[in-house]
């Protein structure tokens, strides 16, 4: 009886968390524009998604800015959490992890804000008539991924027995070497984690972008959010169909990486009790 | 030699770590000092508390239905309207996140990787879109009311009220509280629970003496990842609210539309601060819970 009842209530939180996701993906075949009626399925705002040029170009625009991102902040956060595991300096220590936590505790409306005052003063200082443009942008994304990418690695550094990288160089290998037979392959399962964190985080990010992008340069949130400004067609729905599927297969590659992970360290473990 | 090669590595990692550092002071020490700037500054850069002074006293007047006209204080009614539904979405995230969190950990290692993928799938759409589902589920003519008249029951108005936010709040941020609660749940040792029962502890007072205070970190961190967006927002009310209602994120956004950046900046300026208080009044309430057993 008691079991029943804790088994319907789990299955009431995920009918409340999937009803609305449930809802658009089968209203996006919807053959007429109402978001409450279904009078027909069909493909027909897939295709007038196709044709509608601004999202689009705001999907590749989120696209590149996304990728960017990433590669900027995977490799400065990786070099960042390498430095920091090798930090001796207490004081530096404390302040690196403190001002690591303040883009992940600020609301977000807050450090768009924060950055947004300080790109137009400076951009008023060179006189610029308008300082928010992909720059701004792109240094905002950077910001708000570090400290993910920075808290994936670290965990692996620490992890590792220190010994092993002096043993390498022990054994004759330059400290280079040491660092891409040894070092790199322990942090890579966080590398790969905290990329694509970086990636969805920056796909997804609505607040920071706007305060801190300028009319030329439009994400898909952004676009999103002026198309909700207005009444909708079914066409955003489409989208959200899509975006959905491509983040689903996101997921689950992540997934396996994490399990294949899991797997290597067990694997690894086996051996060396076996040794 | 080897304390020669460790120096030197303990360099390599001060130049690997540079980088970042810069970054961090450019780009978010820097900032955060602006919107101090900003907020004690009027529009020709002069020293002025007038930004903060008119969050405390700016009055509006509000037409009552009997013709009659009440005098409010603008701001701080919107702030302390965020906060209610704030606090309130945080609470009902709790009630139901925890139950679920707790459930999720006790199944099988295969079954609590399903349920945990099923939770954070929400997670991955857009919260733009699924506020917007919500709002074309919650109207006048939505799929709810549709549903309701379909079962011969009275339709309801829900859109532009303050439970519609909340719906959307927890919605949007349930997941947040359940994920922490979740991490740390699993963790524990299940031979504390069996301790405690064979000590004669019966199964509510295990839950509050053992697995409460064991699983306090993803609470406090739970409770943090639901109240600071909630606390924020402000598309959810847009949406939900129908733009009835500001919240004190509408208020920030609005001042910077209309180009206010001072003001702007003195409010994020004292939800920083509010929020800074109310995280260190957390911390406090429950470091007696958190580290107090250990220290004995």
């Amino acid at each position: 009886m008691k079991k029943t009842a804790s088994r319907f209530l789990t299955a009431l939180v995920y009918i409340f968390l999937f009803a609305p996701i449930l809802i658009l993906l089968v209203f996006s075949f919807n053959d007429s524009k109402s978001l409450s009626v279904f009078s027909g399925f069909s493909f027909r705002w897939y295709t007038e998604l196709v044709k509608d040029r601004h999202t689009l170009e705001a999907v590749r625009n989120t696209l590149v800015l996304a990728a960017s991102a990433t590669v900027i902040s995977t490799v400065m956060g990786t070099a960042a959490a390498w430095g920091i595991d090798r930090l001796r300096s207490r004081w530096y220590r404390t302040v690196v992890d403190t001002v690591t936590d303040i883009p992940m505790t600020n609301p977000d409306i807050i450090t768009g804000i924060s950055m947004m005052l300080m790109f137009v003063f400076v951009g008023r200082l060179f006189g610029a008539h308008s300082s928010l443009n992909f720059w701004t942008l792109l240094i905002a994304h950077v910001t708000f991924c570090l400290p993910y990418v920075i808290l994936q690695v670290l965990p692996k550094l620490q992890q590792m027995d220190r010994a092993l990288p002096e043993a390498a160089m022990d054994l004759g290998c330059t400290p280079l070497r040491a660092f891409l037979k040894v070092e790199l392959p322990e942090m890579l399962p966080g590398i790969v984690t905290g990329a694509i964190m970086a990636f969805t985080l920056s796909l997804d990010d609505f607040v920071i972008s706007y305060f801190t992008s300028g009319t030329g340069f439009q994400t898909l949130p952004i676009r999103i959010y002026s198309m909700t400004k207005k009444t909708v067609t079914p066409k955003m729905y489409a989208l959200a169909t899509i975006i959905f599927f491509i983040t689903l297969t996101l997921l689950l590659i992540s997934n396996f990486i994490e399990s294949a992970d899991e797997g290597n360290t067990k694997q690894k473990r086996k051996k060396s009790k076996a040794d | 030699m080897l304390k020669k090669l460790l120096k030197k590595s303990s360099g390599s990692g001060r130049a690997a770590l540079a980088p970042y550092t810069l970054w961090a002071v450019l780009f978010i020490v820097i900032p955060m000092l602006f919107i101090a700037y900003y907020a004690f500054t009027d529009n020709n850069f002069n020293f002025t508390t007038e930004n903060i002074t008119r969050f405390f006293t700016s009055v509006s007047s509000l037409r009552n239905e009997d013709g009659t006209v009440t005098e409010v204080h603008t701001y701080l009614l919107i702030f302390l309207r965020s906060l209610k539904l704030a606090v309130l979405s945080t609470i009902i995230c709790l009630l139901i996140g925890y139950p679920m969190a707790y459930r999720i950990a006790h199944a099988s290692k295969r079954a609590q990787k399903i349920m945990m993928t099923l939770i954070m799938i929400p997670m991955w759409m857009n919260f733009l879109i699924r506020t917007y589902a919500w709002m074309t589920i919650l109207q006048d003519a939505g799929v709810l009311n549709r549903l309701l008249s379909a079962a011969g029951l009275p339709s309801i108005h829900i859109i532009g009220t303050e439970g519609a936010v909340l719906i959307g709040m927890v919605y949007d941020y349930l997941p947040y509280m359940i994920l922490p609660i979740y991490s740390v749940m699993v963790k524990m040792d299940l031979s504390l629970l069996e301790a405690a029962r064979d000590l004669g502890c019966g199964s509510l007072s295990v839950l509050r003496r053992v697995i409460f205070p064991l699983s306090l970190p993803g609470v406090i961190s739970g409770i943090t990842m639901v109240l600071i967006p909630s606390i924020s927002t402000f598309y959810i009310s847009q949406k939900l609210g129908n733009g009835k209602f500001f919240l004190i994120g509408d208020a920030i956004e609005g001042q910077y539309v209309a180009n206010n950046l001072h003001f702007a900046a003195a409010m994020a300026f004292i939800l920083m601060v509010i929020l800074l208080f109310f995280m260190a009044l957390v911390k406090y309430s429950t470091s007696r819970y958190l580290y107090g057993g250990e220290a004995k």
